[in-house]
């Protein structure tokens, strides 16, 4: 029988993966963008997980509203990404550190 | 409406005028403004001195305003006029108000004369404003005033290096004096209760013999203020040890030497000396001290005069010289005779710098007497109130007709012996030698200047002025090589012209002066029987010294005559008739020329004990004190904490953005955390 924790252990893991693509990658900038959408993706598993436990559709239509958020996030990612190529040929992420203020 | 008060404001608001607005209205209407006040000043001082010499008038005292309220102490804006006064009002507008027409001439080509005059008015008004004290504060702050205008007028042309020196050296020497008077001013004000300069003088005789507690011993009291206060004399009037001030003042143009560094500046001392003799006479010590230090300047400054070759130079030493005759005058008793040398004096030295500077004018502002010769013929005007002014200086004359410095060097000279006491004995012989000394540095200047063989042609000015290679005015120099020979003869062409009107007429009007102020005012001013209804007290004549020195042996009388006539022999035959004579002497006795054409070592002796200790003190608190003490520890210190903490904080902005983003989250669990645990 599938219960809660394995849902929130997936979820948990999911999380962690995203979390630690974000600081050990340091290829480039996509895969970034892909470990953002692993956490958001992970939060949508717990609210939809918990929705079902406690028989409630809110938590299901705020998982949607994620979604929607997550797929606009990377389309302005995205796009981001591809001015950054064009300004500095590269998408490497050590070339990112321009932000010295 | 006193004529004092237009006396002494007026040369003031010609200042102000002059001064502040000469710019604007001009500098014809500046000179026009601060000339015509002073002559107004001098035609309304004639009749004052005339009303005192008739015997028609008493001391008057003008009320201005008051000045300061303080407990007990009060001082009053007042203007004292009596005979003193009246001696030294006549003085000083006179000579103010010729030296001023004669800077019409001689500051022709100056850029800033407006501001000239209004110095030179400014000076005047602080004089009047001097000699008219009521109050030993006011007549404090003519002292300061008059120093300030010296010090404004030697460093006139300021871009000069030496000039600026030369200002800021009388202003050191003078505070130095300073400082005696204003700790005397604070004793006598101690002492007497008051600063009033008439309720002093009637109380002094009550306080002789009594004593004050001064640098941890009893000491009697009038000769520790007396002492005190001769102490700012010296300074202002250049007496031994401050002396070194005087000459160098001759940085700045002629005719502030003139009025300034020769006729009237300089004998506030002697003058201030005179107005609180009462005081001097209650005290035999300080009596000695003036006498002693009056005939030591007398003699040093005579010696140093004969072996400086600046024109400039030689007049300013003999000015020293006699301002030491009045000293020792004033020290053995003989207030009037001092009072009589400063009048005479006041008029042969002026006439003697304003005919230096004109020969300079002449001579394309050489000033080497060296590089003179034969101008008599050139400059006959020049000459001839040169010899008038020397002839005052040296005291030409015979029992009853004289020229002005016979009367009043003989007065003192005889005075001094009639003295009787050991310090009058001993100024009497140095005085003698000092007069043999006057008369032959003053004619060597003669004879060096219009005698003998033209020597322009070796002149770095001459030269200037023969090819027209323009030259500003300014730039007279007093440095010469200390040699003894004589640069060879020669014209290069040049031919000096006599000087302008504007200078002509005040250095003649001077000559008359030099030529029958004494025999004019001798009786007034140092008769037995006329002068002391003339004095009226205000200086404390003695009628039994005058007398004394009246009756006193023929061979003393007639001992400053032969002083006269020896030190005139002596320069004829060292400068006309063997010329190469003074080389001679130098050679033979090589460390006499040195030691005084250096003047002593004063200036050497004084770099040494003070100038280098000071700077090197100075060095020590900023090197040590404030850049290495307050400026390490201080701002410099914070500057650089400020700037290590910063090369920490710069490290975390390293611009990776998951450097950014891993404190974001370790942030955001940090407030999770505290959200969680710590928040309920």
């Amino acid at each position: 029988m599938i219960g809660l924790a394995h849902y929130l252990t997936v979820a948990a893991v999911l999380f962690t993966i995203g979390v630690l693509g974000i600081f050990l990658n340091r290829r480039n900038v996509i895969l970034m963008l892909m470990a953002i959408e692993l956490i958001l993706l992970s939060v949508n598993v717990n609210l939809v997980a918990f929705s079902a436990y406690l028989g409630d559709l809110t938590g299901q239509v705020l998982a949607m509203f994620v979604l929607t958020v997550a797929a606009a996030e990377a389309a302005i990612g995205l796009a981001i990404l591809v001015i950054f190529f064009r300004r500095r040929g590269s998408i490497a992420v050590d070339d990112l550190n321009r932000m010295h203020g | 409406m006193h004529p004092v008060l237009f006396i002494v404001f007026l040369p003031l608001l010609a200042a102000i005028i002059g001064g502040l607005f000469g710019r604007w209205i001009g500098s014809t209407a500046a000179k026009v403004v601060t000339t015509g006040a002073l002559f107004i000043g001098a035609l309304l001082s004639w009749p004052i001195f005339l009303q005192y010499i008739s015997g028609g008038a008493g001391p008057v005292v003008v009320p201005v305003m008051t000045w300061i309220q303080s407990g007990t102490l009060s001082v009053d804006w007042a203007l004292r006029v009596d005979a003193l006064t009246a001696v030294m009002l006549v003085v000083v507008t006179t000579v103010s108000s010729l030296v001023h027409l004669y800077s019409w001439g001689y500051m022709a080509e100056d850029p800033s004369q407006p501001r000239f005059f209004a110095y030179l008015s400014l000076f005047s008004f602080a004089m009047l404003m001097l000699v008219t004290a009521d109050s030993l504060v006011q007549m404090f702050f003519g002292w300061e005033g008059v120093g300030l205008a010296s010090y404004l007028l030697i460093g006139f042309w300021y871009h000069k290096p030496s000039a600026n020196a030369a200002a800021l050296k009388a202003f050191v020497v003078n505070r130095v004096g300073d400082f005696g008077f204003s700790l005397g001013i604070f004793g006598t004000f101690l002492v007497f209760g008051t600063i009033s300069i008439p309720a002093i003088l009637a109380a002094a005789p009550g306080m002789a013999g009594s004593t004050i507690g001064f640098a941890g011993m009893r000491v009697d009291t009038m000769t520790v203020l007396c002492l005190l206060l001769f102490v700012g004399a010296m300074g202002k009037s250049a007496q031994l040890p401050l002396h070194t001030w005087l000459p160098d003042a001759m940085e700045g143009p002629t005719p502030v030497s003139a009025l300034i560094h020769a006729a009237t500046m300089v004998t506030a001392g002697v003058f201030m000396v005179c107005r609180l003799s009462p005081m001097f006479e209650q005290s035999a010590t300080a009596m000695h001290v003036v006498t002693y230090v009056g005939a030591a300047t007398c003699i040093f400054a005579a010696t140093v005069g004969c072996a400086q070759n600046d024109i400039k130079r030689v007049i300013a030493y003999s000015t020293c010289s006699q301002l030491g005759y009045m000293f020792f005058a004033a020290g053995v008793g003989a207030y009037g005779a001092a009072m009589f040398h400063l009048f005479t004096h006041a008029f042969f030295k002026a006439l003697l710098f304003l005919g230096a500077g004109s020969v300079i004018t002449a001579m394309h502002h050489e000033q080497d007497m060296r590089y003179y010769g034969a101008l008599r013929k050139e400059i006959p005007i020049t000459f001839w109130v040169m010899v008038i002014g020397t002839l005052a200086i040296t005291g030409v004359g015979v029992e009853g007709l004289g020229f002005a410095g016979f009367w009043s060097k003989d007065a003192i000279l005889e005075s001094s012996w009639a003295s009787g006491s050991v310090s009058g004995t001993i100024a009497f012989w140095l005085g003698s030698f000092a007069a043999l000394l006057t008369s032959f540095y003053s004619w060597r200047l003669i004879f060096l200047t219009f005698f003998g063989e033209p020597r322009w042609a070796a002149s770095e000015h001459v030269q200037h002025a023969v090819h027209h290679v323009h030259e500003s005015p300014d730039e007279e120099h007093g440095d010469s090589p200390h040699e003894a020979g004589l640069p060879p003869s020669g014209t290069a062409g040049y031919h000096p012209h006599e000087s302008p009107l504007t200078i002509l007429v005040p250095i003649v009007l001077l000559a008359i002066g030099a030529v029958l102020a004494g025999q004019l005012f001798h009786g007034i001013l140092i008769d037995p029987d006329r002068a002391p209804t003339f004095w009226q007290g205000t200086v404390a004549f003695s009628r039994h010294l005058a007398e004394a020195a009246e009756s006193s042996a023929f061979w003393v009388k007639i001992t400053p005559t032969v002083a006269m006539l020896v030190g005139l022999s002596i320069a004829w035959n060292n400068y006309i008739r063997t010329p190469e004579a003074p080389l001679r002497f130098v050679q033979t006795f090589p460390a006499v020329y040195r030691f005084v054409s250096n003047k002593w070592y004063f200036d050497e002796l004084y770099d040494f004990l003070f100038v280098r200790p000071a700077l090197w003190l100075g060095r020590l608190f900023w090197k040590g004190g404030d850049e290495g003490t307050i400026d390490r520890f201080g701002p410099h210190g914070a500057a650089y904490a400020v700037s290590i903490g910063n090369r920490v904080t710069y490290r975390l902005q390293s611009g990776y953005l998951y450097s950014y983003a891993l404190v974001m989250l370790l942030g955001l669990i940090g407030a999770a955390s505290w959200a969680i645990w710590w928040a309920k």
